[in-house]
């Protein structure tokens, strides 16, 4: 973390006015866009030359072998890279036709607009109701204490928390079962109403009915945000989103519908990967 | 490899003889290990408890002083003053020009003849003093009030003192009688060992730790702060981390000869005083914050960070408002052991002037003052016996000093400790 970045972003950032960004209207121009993307640590190359474009209307899938860059790559579009000082990330990645690495990008309003949930499901050691409402506080998107409960209200529906949490708001966001402590994390992005969620595995620590809950939270989502999810499950993939990326060894093999890629892959690789041949 | 798998393996004995002895070898040292803890733990519990019982047994009667009855006859001594002129802001300066310490000598030569006043400690008379003062109406009749004896007698009449004194004591015994010693704890510093107290050395202690936690608390928990979340690791933090550490091995003395050259010598601050004292102890309890400090933020886990940062909250707020609430506890345990060092500290004080015969309460920063260890290291030096057991008491007073700070650092850290 670097010491400019801390001053440059320590005022909060009222975000009200992408609240009313019309989804139905944005199915032609891509939210994000990637072009010609190299990532390394070090010396060692982690992305190479990968260009992606991200839908709004669509949920994209980023599938492929372990190592092979799906973290890495998704942490570069909401600029979590920033935090590894041996990370160094060249190419142009836009949202919505803004660069998010010129200098004129504020990375903390960045990374309220793009909302990430993690692998392990992270809440914060704090009541189910300050986790919720921690974002839209320091963001300064309640004027009140009534829109706060209505902010954290409509954000644990949405995350379909609600009815198994709502008599105990109070209680530690850690107390609740690994499910539920996802999908808390899920609405807690979610709170912050961003334009894009990026979920780097976000079930693989959850059963087959947490995992089945999570997913049916995503095609609910779908539309409304923009999402980007990794998985290591094909059936997942194949459930949840409508388009697929497939990286291997720091490349984008193929790109396309999820439907072509899981029945009519044009490359051999993917095919391999997709029918269990590989890794 | 081959050879490894077609290498037929035996049936596992597990009631075999060779298992069995495994097996009772397995508990025997599990045994041995519990023995070996528990002595450690009755070891260290007896010196503690050895510790506390002989300080206690001693200092107790630090806390006591020997009293002989005194009859002063006030009306006939005074000529009959009223009580009203020993009422508000004048009371004393009038009891001084009625020459109340001339009335106690007299009636004391009355009582117990010439030789009487090498009975009476030389401070008695400030008793009395207190005694009019609280209730002036006193002074308008025949009191009978118990005195501290001298030091010598009292010695020897709780324990075993000189020839001389014991005889002394057997001359008036049956009308000695003990009373608690509220000098000890209101007094401060003196010569005569039945009128020393620690109440200007516990001020100078409490105002010397206040300096030296609002110095070296914020600036450790900054410094320690800032090593960890935002400077870059190079070369430079390395040095500065292998700085801190050995920083904080240095002898204390060393931190008191550097008070003295910095504090004194170049920046000409007072002598003697809490400041200098603060400021020193507080160089020398920084390192151990910024080392516990850097080990809490360090032990915070980065999926907290990660998750602060992934909703858009700035660096400042990730450390402000997740990373130094989670380290709160682990720092506090750090500046405990700190604060309780400094506390205890003698060597660098005296170096820095603080070892002065101070008989009056500080009241300020920059008043000269000692410190309860300075003061118990004074009067262990003293030649008089009287002040054997108020050394043992003064320890007490330092032991029950520390004992509260950690209390109060412990129900401060479980306050912030947070439950996951
Ligand atoms: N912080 C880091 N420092 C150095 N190298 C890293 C770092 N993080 C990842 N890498 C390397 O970058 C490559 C891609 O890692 P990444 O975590 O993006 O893979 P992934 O596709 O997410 O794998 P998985 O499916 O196992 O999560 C790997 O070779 C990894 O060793
Ligand atoms: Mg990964």
């Amino acid at each position: 973390m670097k010491y400019e970045e801390m001053q440059e972003s320590s005022e909060s950032v009222n975000m009200t006015d992408s609240t009313t960004t019309d989804t139905t209207g944005e199915t032609s121009a891509p939210k994000m866009t990637a072009s010609h993307v190299d990532v390394f640590y070090g010396d060692k190359q982690a992305i190479k030359d990968v260009s992606i474009d991200v839908n709004m209307d669509s949920v994209t899938a980023f599938i492929g072998p372990s190592g092979c860059g799906k973290s890495t790559f998704l942490r570069c579009m909401n600029r979590m890279n920033d935090t590894i000082p041996i990370a160094r990330v060249t190419g142009d990645i836009m949202l919505e036709g803004e660069d998010i690495y010129a200098a004129s990008m504020d990375v903390v309003q960045l990374r309220a607009r793009v909302g990430m949930v993690f692998q392990k499901p992270n809440p914060f050691p704090k009541s189910i109701y300050d986790n919720i409402a921690y974002g839209p506080r320091i963001h300064g998107l309640a004027t009140g204490k009534d829109e706060l409960d209505h902010i954290v209200e409509s954000s644990l529906q949405r995350a379909g928390l609600w009815g198994e949490v709502k008599d105990r708001l109070q209680d530690s966001g850690t107390a609740l079962s690994g499910g539920q402590q996802q999908r808390l994390c899920i609405a807690r992005a979610i709170a912050v109403d961003p334009e894009v969620i990026l979920m780097d595995e976000p079930c693989s620590a959850l059963d087959p009915i947490a995992t089945a809950k999570i997913e049916e939270l995503i095609h609910e989502l779908r539309g409304r945000y923009a999402i980007v999810i990794v998985t290591h499950n094909m059936q997942q993939a194949a459930r949840v989103s409508q388009k697929t990326a497939f990286f291997h060894l720091g490349t984008l093999v193929e790109y396309g519908e999820t439907t072509d890629i899981f029945t009519n892959p044009r490359e051999e690789k993917t095919r391999d990967y997709i029918t269990g041949r590989y890794g | 490899m081959n050879s490894l798998t077609e290498m037929k393996r035996r049936p596992t004995d597990w009631q075999g003889a060779a298992m069995q002895k495994r097996i009772a070898r397995r508990y025997a040292a599990e045994r041995r290990f519990k023995a070996i803890g528990m002595g450690a733990i009755i070891l260290s519990a007896g010196f503690l408890a050895f510790l506390l019982i002989v300080m206690v047994g001693n200092g107790f009667r630090g806390f006591t002083q020997t009293e002989l009855p005194l009859e002063i006859d006030f009306p006939a001594a005074t000529g009959g003053v009223s009580s009203s002129q020993f009422e508000g802001p004048d009371a004393n300066s009038n009891l001084q020009s009625m020459g109340l310490r001339e009335i106690v000598d007299s009636s004391i030569d009355l009582q117990y003849g010439e030789a009487g006043n090498d009975l009476f400690s030389p401070g008695g008379w400030t008793t009395v003093n207190a005694m009019i003062l609280a209730d002036p109406k006193i002074v308008e009749q025949k009191a009978t009030i118990y005195l501290p004896v001298v030091s010598e007698i009292d010695v020897a009449y709780k324990d075993v003192g000189n020839p001389e004194a014991e005889k002394r004591v057997s001359e008036f015994s049956g009308q000695f009688s003990t009373g608690f010693n509220w000098n000890f704890l209101s007094n401060s510093d003196a010569t005569d060992p039945m009128q020393v107290g620690i109440w200007g050395a516990f001020k100078g202690s409490l105002i010397t730790m206040i300096v030296t936690l609002l110095l070296a608390f914020p600036v450790g928990v900054f410094a320690a702060l800032y090593l960890e979340e935002y400077a870059p690791k190079n070369r430079l933090t390395d040095l500065i981390e292998v700085s801190i550490n050995n920083l904080a091995a240095v002898p204390s003395i060393i931190f008191g000869l550097l008070g003295l050259a910095v504090f004194l010598n170049f920046f000409g601050m007072p002598r003697s005083g809490a400041l200098v004292g603060g400021l020193t102890l507080a160089l020398m309890t920084m390192p151990v914050i910024v080392i516990s400090g850097r080990n809490a933020v360090k032990a915070v886990p980065p999926s907290i960070r990660e998750a602060a940062l992934g909703i858009g909250a700035s660096p400042l707020q990730v450390v402000f408002h997740h990373v130094l609430p989670l380290a709160l506890p682990g720092i506090l345990t750090g500046t405990i052991i700190g604060m309780a060092r400094a506390l205890g500290e003698t060597a660098p004080l005296l170096m820095i002037g603080m070892r002065a015969f101070i008989a009056t309460p500080p009241s300020g920063i920059t008043d000269p003052a000692t410190v309860l260890p300075v003061q118990i290291f004074l009067w262990s030096d003293e030649v008089d016996r009287g002040f054997v057991e108020k050394t043992s008491a003064a320890i007490i007073v330092l032991l029950l000093f520390l004992l509260t700070m950690n209390a109060l650092a412990i129900y401060l850290r479980n306050r912030f400790e947070t439950r996951w």
